[in-house]
């Protein structure tokens, strides 16, 4: 099963990515995930893992995922080693110059050679996951907007503060 | 006699040792293969809800100690296999000792390679063995068969064995507590020995045949904190104590868990 959602953001690509590239930060704006932990040294770029767990109703589907792309500020891939089935993205484009950022966020998911049951299950589960990215994109949206309000704020307060005298 | 019977065709089986725990049948690309399927069983039939799995560490053995329910058809079992798997990967083993019945059935090969092992007296700590975790019933059959109206008793019996287990092998006790199992049919209790239960299809269902087809009761599964057996009581705890103090716990967790449930089945 393959599911994408879609959202503009109004800041420049760099914020956006500074959010989604943070591994420590995922479970503050995905939606539906109960567990995101780094396994092993190493935190980001391509060879990271992590140990991945949604609820999906009656129970917690766990997966470990590895980075298998990493452009900043515009790709982030992985794909999952162990657990469910599982491919996943993060797409970064510019718009209006570089003020808004169109992010994409694509999920495939099933159990290879699990039939008919499997495929049933995956559509089932599709309603679930469909809303999770919807949500993930709206939370990363308002967390992302809001953090750039902030520093503009504090850039503008910069600019306004008295010059000292000498 | 013996002799000259195990000569006739059909009759090697005679001198076949004691069967021993299927500890290698258990399949993990088989597992894998069945989870979406069972994943739609515990949704959507049985409207599950698994809690805690969180409270098993997530490393290392543990032995997983459950209350039995649902007669034969045992689908807290399943259920609770099945999102072990889903949450850890079926990378991470773990076999279940049950009661002989369900693995009478014609699809008992389809429970053995799920990881479900024949119920030999040490058939636990074989498993244990392995390296697995293991997950055991101690209350087993009478436990899965008492009546329905006393679906909110936690009844772990007089066995210590598990507890010696545990001792043995050094591995955390984590208490495993169902609710709802004992709702997909109407258990009578026992007749000569015997359970009785209305269920479907046969109206009447006695021994292996009482609760064959379980109606769709909500069931609910809460796994709780794991108990290091030589942090709390010491080298050398007494068994029963033990034994006392988790079936304690685990029939607090129940008696909260069946306050919550507003109607039989329904949940």
């Amino acid at each position: 099963m393959r599911l994408r959602a879609d959202v503009t953001i109004d800041a420049p690509p760099a914020v956006v990515w500074r959010f989604v590239a943070d591994p420590r930060g995922q479970l503050r704006f995905w939606s539906g995930l109960t567990r995101y932990e780094p396994v092993g040294r190493r935190l980001t770029g391509v060879g990271a893992r992590y140990r991945v767990l949604m609820r999906l109703g009656p129970v917690d589907v766990g997966s470990l995922i590895e980075l298998v792309e990493w452009q900043a500020p515009y790709e982030l891939a992985w794909t999952s080693v162990s657990g469910v089935d599982m491919r996943g993205r993060f797409r970064l484009r510019a718009r209006d110059g570089d003020r808004r950022t169109h992010v994409e966020l694509r999920l495939a998911y099933g159990i290879a050679g699990a039939g008919l049951t499997g495929w049933i299950a995956e559509h089932v589960a599709a309603g679930t996951v469909r809303g999770y990215l919807r949500r993930t994109l709206n939370e990363l949206a308002r967390q992302v907007e809001h953090e750039q309000a902030r520093a503009e704020a504090a850039a503008r307060r910069q600019r306004l503060r008295p010059r000292q005298v000498s | 006699m013996i002799g000259l019977l195990r000569q006739l065709p059909g009759t090697s089986r005679l001198d076949r040792p004691e069967p021993r725990p299927d500890l290698d049948e258990r399949d993990p690309d088989f597992i894998r293969e069945r989870l979406p399927g069972l994943w739609l069983l515990s949704s959507l039939y049985f409207r599950g809800d698994v809690r805690g799995l969180g409270n098993i560490p997530d490393h290392g053995q543990v032995l997983l100690v459950g209350n039995h329910s649902g007669g034969v058809a045992t689908p807290d079992t399943v259920m609770l296999m099945a999102a072990f798997s889903s949450y850890f990967g079926v990378e991470r083993p773990l076999l279940a000792v049950t009661r002989t019945a369900p693995l009478a059935w014609p699809p008992s090969g389809w429970l053995r390679r799920f990881g479900i092992v024949r119920p030999t007296p040490d058939a636990a700590d074989l498993a244990l063995r392995t390296g697995a975790s293991v997950l055991v019933y101690p209350g087993g059959e009478r436990e899965a068969h008492r009546p329905s109206w006393r679906r909110g008793v936690v009844d772990l019996g007089d066995d210590t064995a598990w507890v010696q287990h545990a001792l043995r092998h050094r591995v955390p006790i984590v208490p495993v507590v169902a609710a709802g199992g004992q709702e997909t049919a109407l258990f009578l209790g026992r007749r000569r020995g015997m359970p009785v239960a209305l269920t479907l299809p046969w109206g009447i269902g006695v021994g292996a045949l009482a609760g064959t087809v379980p109606l769709p009761a909500k069931l609910t599964i809460e796994v709780l904190h794991p108990i290091d057996l030589v942090e709390r009581y010491g080298e050398d705890p007494d068994p029963e104590a033990v034994r006392d103090d988790v079936a304690a716990e685990m029939q607090r967790t129940l008696t909260a868990m069946q306050r919550a449930r507003r109607l039989p089945v329904v949940g």
